[in-house]
């Protein structure tokens, strides 16, 4: 199982690096190191976002709210900021997060004391964040002027090389990496998606963990949502809108098994890259943006047909060696 | 968890038969009491419908003109349309979240279709078509790969949205030929519409389709227990494919009437349906995890929808508002059984 998983995360770096270089071919600007780096920053908050959304996907569940969760803390945190310049910018990174937090425990919460299905709950919490965004902000705008500098700098602040955002989600990256592995909750997380009824019998409670899962998803989302607003420097309703579905690819691609416990941070960010370098890749060879969409979906179709079959074979095998051990 | 979708307390789910019948599948449903009718879910549903109508006439002396209520149904009967082959689809264990994107393609390629002259009997074809072929598409990845409905139709539901936006960029279509404003916009008899009478007709179908054939049992009996089913000798995959095929067909006879009633195609046609037509389908007493479910309880919930926001559009709530309150109303209605189970069951 190890060995599959580190071949399709080795073909997903192979496949990412042919790509670059491909595209190399036609701007040779394209791997200059400086443009890898705008090419990095522009997937940070992909990345952040399906580092959650992997959590959730582990748990059996699905998030599809968390662009509505983002585009509500970045409407919250920018109007914040516009009202009241003084509050420290990161307050209102706390701010956001901990609004984002909620948002997901809201979710988790009816998943895990109401047992609705996942994708139930966040299919309607989808709109109805979406909508309170409307409400909060009457529809109205708030652009870059009104937002104090601090807000929109310091996550452009380059620290050796790289912006802070660019840290930020490297941390992110590493603490995620570190709870998955390491973490009694990570790992429950992990066995929770595997097998819930074992999970039930060894004692853990599966809906708790999911209501955790969506509690870091959205903490997470709202984190981005600062992100958001200060990296485009405008807070609107529709910000970020289908956005979901690209962390979902993030994560399908990265082999994320839909059907729960499977799953690495680095597929999840592998995944993530994959889709930043073909979001940046189309238009410097000349395709218009309204291909964007297309190939994603045609992206995630293809990983998970992939993806299933590659589950499949491995399942014969353990069934194999399972009645093999019986006998 | 109960996943019943009646009012606890009642003795049975009218649909819950299938583990009486043995082997033949049209088999009578036995008769349910008087008490078990009125407990029953769909009744619940009619009542709140009696009450939104109650409420919206106080709110709008206009409200029960017979031609506003015609009116009234433009705004739902398409999603509605929609919502009687998804019901089938949900209750055998599948979804299908691409609809809206499927009637999107549909009326972007009768659109290109009817720049290149084509009459209004093609276009009809064309649009269905289109529907067919995407649901063929869904279908077969899902059955053939055996994977997740949900996954694959969020990949498709990008897929076709996308594929609209790359044939129509930021262009619209609306060189539509003379007459094909029928469709959407033309009457039957009075105050009927071609759309909702379609609707109906098409209601009286599934109904017979869902509650009185094999093929209906045999939905029912997938939901119920897929390996059972298949163990009993049905052809799970080839249902399960038939039914995409035909949420698709349907997803084309709704674009075909939501073009010729806005008389234009955008790519960002019909954006966001796919959330309120799976709430009419739960609404309608639909168990999202498969195995039960009646047309007449999609049915009344459609009207229910439907009048809930004719209603708030009375009293001028904006669009996105709305979308509040049917996100909500998709919770609530599955959170409030849950709980009033909870409730009744707990120790005194």
């Amino acid at each position: 199982m190890k060995t599959l998983f580190k071949q399709r995360e080795a073909l997903l770096s192979i496949l990412i690096v042919v790509m670059t270089l491909a595209v190399a071919t036609i701007t040779a600007d394209f791997i200059s190191l400086a443009n890898l780096v705008i090419v990095y920053n522009d997937t940070a908050i992909l990345i952040i976002l399906a580092l959650g959304q992997m959590l959730v996907i582990i748990t059996r569940c699905i998030d599809l709210s968390v662009a509505a969760n983002l585009a509500f803390t970045a409407m919250v945190v920018s109007m914040l900021n516009s009202q009241f310049p003084e509050i420290p910018v990161v307050f209102l990174l706390i701010i956001g997060a901990l609004l984002g937090m909620c948002l997901g425990m809201i979710n988790g919460l009816l998943v895990w004391k109401l047992g609705i299905p996942a994708i139930v709950v966040t299919l309607g919490t989808m709109s109805i964040y979406r909508g309170a965004v409307f409400l909060l902000s009457d529809g109205k705008w708030v652009n870059a002027h009104e937002m104090s500098e601090s807000f929109i700098d310091i996550p452009r602040y380059v620290l050796l090389g790289l912006p802070l955002m660019a840290w930020l989600s490297i941390l992110m990256i590493a603490v995620m990496y570190y709870f998955s592995r390491y973490q009694r909750t990570g790992r429950e997380i992990f066995a929770a998606g595997n097998s819930p009824v074992a999970a039930f019998y060894c004692g853990m409670d599966v809906g708790k963990l999911q209501f955790k899962a969506f509690t870091i998803s959205g903490l997470l989302a709202g984190l981005c949502g600062y992100l958001w607003a200060s990296r485009y420097a405008v807070a609107y309703v529709d910000v970020a809108a289908g956005f979901e579905l690209q962390v979902i690819a993030a994560c399908v691609i990265g082999g994320i098994s839909i059907m729960g416990g499977v799953g690495t941070v680095l597929g999840c960010v592998l995944g993530a890259l994959f889709l930043g370098v073909i979001n940046n890749a189309l238009p410097v060879i000349g395709i218009s943006p309204f291909w964007q969409m297309a190939i994603s979906g045609a992206v995630i179709v293809i990983a998970v047909v992939v993806n299933t079959r590659a589950e499949q074979g491995h399942t014969r095998i353990i069934l194999k060696k399972a009645t093999l051990k019986a006998a | 968890m109960d996943n019943s979708r009646t009012i606890p307390n009642t003795a049975q789910d009218p649909d819950n038969t299938l583990n009486n019948s043995t082997g033949s599948a049209v088999s009578k449903l036995p008769s349910t009491s008087i008490k078990q009718r009125l407990m029953s879910w769909e009744f619940f549903l009619l009542l709140i419908t009696a009450a939104v109508c109650v409420a919206n006439s106080f709110a709008s002396p206009y409200f029960l003109d017979p031609w506003n209520l015609s009116d009234a149904t433009f705004n739902f009967v398409e999603k509605a349309i929609v919502a009687l082959p998804l019901a089938l689809l949900i209750i055998c264990r599948e979804i299908d979240l691409s609809v809206a994107s499927i009637i999107a393609l549909a009326s972007v390629a009768m659109g290109y279709a009817a720049q290149w002259g084509a009459d209004n009997t093609t276009l009809l074809i064309i649009g269905i078509s289109v529907g067919i072929c995407c649901g063929l598409f869904n279908g077969l990845l899902v059955t053939h790969f055996a994977i997740p409905s949900i996954v694959i139709t969020i990949g498709t539901m990008s897929l076709f949205r996308g594929l609209s936006y790359i044939l129509l960029g930021d262009q619209v279509l609306k060189d539509y030929p003379a007459g094909f404003d029928y469709f959407g916009q033309g009457y039957v008899y009075w105050v009927f519409s071609v759309e909702f009478t379609l609707f109906l007709a098409l209601a009286v179908v599934f109904y017979l389709l869902l509650h009185h054939t094999n093929f209906g049992r045999r939905t029912y009996a997938i939901g119920k227990n897929p390996t059972g089913a298949f163990y009993s000798g049905i052809n799970v995959k080839r249902h399960r494919l038939l039914l995409f095929i035909l949420v698709g067909a349907f997803a084309g006879l709704a674009a075909v009437l939501l073009t010729s009633r806005l008389g234009s195609t955008r790519p960002t046609i019909a954006l966001g349906w796919e959330l309120s037509i799976i709430t009419m389908v739960v609404l309608g007493g639909v168990n999202i995890m498969g195995g039960s479910g009646s047309i007449h309880g999609v049915f009344i919930a459609v009207f229910l929808m439907g009048f809930v926001t004719f209603g708030l559009g009375l009293l001028n709530v904006p669009g996105i508002v709305m979308s509040i309150i049917v996100g909500a109303m998709l919770i609530a209605v599955i959170a409030c059984p849950v709980l009033l189970a909870r409730y009744l069951q707990r120790p005194r």
